[in-house]
């Protein structure tokens, strides 16, 4: 790894050193795509699985697909028109061959029709997915620049007021959920103060613009931000501290470098690598983070048309929700530990 | 060779993360201690003040509506005008009641999983772990939303969404003490005496793991809290005369959009509170049993 890369020359500092440098740059770089392999390998089955169990989940609820395409005309169809629907629809077959229709159509692009949306699946998920990613982007850049500076801080000053208050805080905020934060922030910042709109993409009848999205954007984003960040934060702390205890540190320290360069070029580089393990990680909580947020702030995304789809019992559309947070959930464990692999030649490839 | 200066003591506590001021020992005893007797003033509140104050639920008075803060409502008044401070207390029994029962449901559930899996050990443990791994795959709380969509309208939807995706880390722990324990002597000596591995699994590792899933039932409580008023706050959770502090905060949502902040802030402080307690108790406990993690405290 050449010196310059983010932080790397600070990491290895391991017991062991690597054979040649040459051969091992090759074989681990092998590893790592491997074990990128094996995990999207493992994907696949998983999603397969999660997506049988809702429908399994769906085939056991005591929910009736008859009532839902009727509605109130329920009580005036015809028996022999019912009898129709319920052959077309499929409802009397065995569950298995059910999924395996349902299967077939996912493969040939075909994702079902959201009832709630009144729309083709693809085209909600088209139209929401990208306002999810720029909330949960813009979410995680707040979580990620709080965190370090506040975890930097709080280390740096081990047990002075500075730490007790952002340990303290931390601890409370893991247990106010996000949708608290996010009320309060309206009436706060919304209501009171009036700086920012109360919620939306865009104040009403105005065009979608750049500016529109971003003032719109600031109060959702900071709140999941904040929601996520107490973890991280308290984690990123003590995983400083353990640092500032390491050998190379108290070399910095001997060869007499100031406080600052001890800290943020020497300690700092070695506490951010679990800090990224741990964002990979939480990607689940992101996602439930998102679900509330996006609720709250009536932000178009495909989380809150989760709650939309769970209250109209839109089967077709929160069975692909459910597969895409999963897909979410494996792509952010996998980013974590090939990132590990990649700035740590420490860490083994197994999986 | 430079002298070393004067005041070296103190220029060495100036370093960056030198602990300063309180023992952690000590520290932590006390937040044993003040979780402890925070739980039990939130739980007789919960039992006594609603049961006190004669709150009717049902009653509507609208002279009464949204009333600030003061002596005769110490936390203000709601949309109904009923009291907010017998309403959120009468919530936060709710809210225990369920999470206790979830907590306690998927405890056992997860302790069963994770003793099987490690008693069994060769391939079923491999596929039963892939199984902890795949339903883990799925964020918690969308799992949970599928499975009260699906399972609407009453109190075991929302235990069973809660129990059926916290399993799975009661599994974790439970199967990592069962593998340890059988490199135990005295489970080597069951063997030989020739138990059974099913008896093995009831007289010896059973009651072994006990103490491990209490603390991971105490530590599952605040998640069963938190996740119950996220279902209950997004209207997927329980039916409205079972409020729980999810369904107040629900309504809280109109009210913070009239001015009324009491609404949301007071059930929401009720919330973390008990949160805190929890976590303070739990973390004091699990540094008893096992104080090797007692660097970890601070997680």
């Amino acid at each position: 790894m050449e010196r310059g890369e983010v932080g790397a020359a600070h990491v290895t500092t391991p017991s062991v050193q690597p054979a040649g440098p040459a051969l091992s740059r090759n074989t681990r770089r092998r590893a790592i795509l491997g074990l990128i392999a094996r995990r999207l390998a493992f994907a696949f089955p998983v999603c397969g699985v999660v997506l049988f169990g809702v429908f399994l989940l769906a085939a056991l609820s005591p929910f009736d697909p008859l009532e839902q395409y009727y509605g109130v005309r329920l009580e005036t169809a015809s028996e022999q028109d019912m009898a129709r629907v319920r052959a077309e629809l499929g409802v009397d077959d065995p569950v298995l061959v059910q999924f395996g229709h349902w299967l077939g159509g996912l493969f040939s692009g075909d994702l079902g029709t959201s009832r709630s949306f009144r729309q083709p699946v693809a085209e909600v998920l088209a139209e929401r997915l990208p306002w999810t990613v720029l909330l949960c982007a813009a979410g995680l850049l707040v979580a990620i620049v709080l965190s370090v500076t506040l975890g930097v801080l709080a280390a740096w000053r081990q047990g002075g007021w500075l730490d007790r208050v952002i340990t303290s805080v931390g601890h409370a905020l893991e247990g106010i959920p996000p949708f608290v934060l996010a009320l309060v922030s309206i009436a706060v910042f919304a209501l009171a103060l009036g700086w920012l709109p109360v919620a939306g993409l865009t104040d009403a009848g105005a065009a979608l613009s750049v500016g529109q999205v971003a003032r719109h954007l600031v109060l959702p984003a900071v709140v999941l931000g904040i929601s996520q960040s107490p973890w991280l934060v308290l984690h990123l702390r003590q995983s400083l501290l353990t640092a500032l205890t390491e050998d190379h540190v108290t070399g910095a320290r001997a060869r007499g470098l100031s406080e600052r360069m001890v800290v943020l070029r020497h300690a700092l580089p070695t506490a951010l690598l679990p800090l990224i393990t741990l964002i990979g990680v939480r990607v689940p909580e992101l996602v439930t983070g998102a679900v509330l947020v996006e609720e709250v702030f009536s932000w178009p995304g495909v989380a809150a048309a989760v709650v939309q789809a769970a209250l109209a019992v839109d089967f077709p559309l929160l069975a692909m929700l459910t597969v895409l947070a999963t897909a979410a959930t494996l792509f952010g464990s996998l980013f974590a530990d090939v990132t590990t692999a990649l700035l740590d030649p420490r860490v083994a490839t197994d999986g | 060779m430079a002298e070393l200066p004067q005041d070296w003591l103190a220029a060495g506590r100036d370093r960056a993360g030198t602990p300063r001021g309180g023992q952690l020992g000590t520290r932590a005893r006390l937040r044993t201690v003040v979780g402890l007797g925070g739980l039990v003033l939130l739980v007789l509140g919960a039992i006594l003040l609603p049961w006190l104050g004669g709150l009717d639920q049902t009653n509507v008075d609208y002279s009464a509506r949204f009333i600030a803060p003061g002596v005769a409502h110490p936390f203000g008044t709601d949309a109904n005008g009923n009291d907010l401070l017998l309403r959120s207390f009468a919530g936060l029994r709710v809210s225990l009641l369920v999470a206790a029962l979830c907590a306690v449901v998927s405890t056992v559930l997860g302790a069963l999983f994770g003793a099987l899996s490690g008693a069994l050990g060769g391939w079923p443990d491999r596929l039963l772990m892939r199984l902890v791994d795949t339903v883990n795959a799925v964020p918690h709380l969308l799992l949970g939303i599928v499975i009260v969509a699906l399972f609407r309208g009453n109190l075991w939807a929302v235990v069973a969404s809660i129990a059926l995706t916290h399993w799975t880390s009661v599994a974790r722990i439970v199967r990592a003490e069962v593998l340890a324990l059988r490199e135990r002597p005295f489970i080597d000596a069951a063997i030989s005496g020739g138990s059974s591995r099913i008896r093995v699994l009831r007289r010896h590792l059973l009651p072994a793991i006990v103490g491990q899933a209490a603390i991971s039932a105490v530590l599952l409580l605040p998640h069963a809290v938190w996740h119950e008023t996220a279902l209950s706050f997004l209207g997927l959770g329980l039916p409205p005369h079972l409020a729980s502090i999810g369904n107040i905060l629900t309504d809280a949502r109109q009210a913070v959009l009239l001015g009324s902040w009491w609404v949301v802030v007071f059930p929401a402080l009720l919330l973390v509170l008990t949160t805190l307690a929890t976590s303070g108790i739990a973390a004091g406990w699990r540094d008893r049993l096992v104080p090797r993690r007692r660097s970890e405290l601070a997680l």
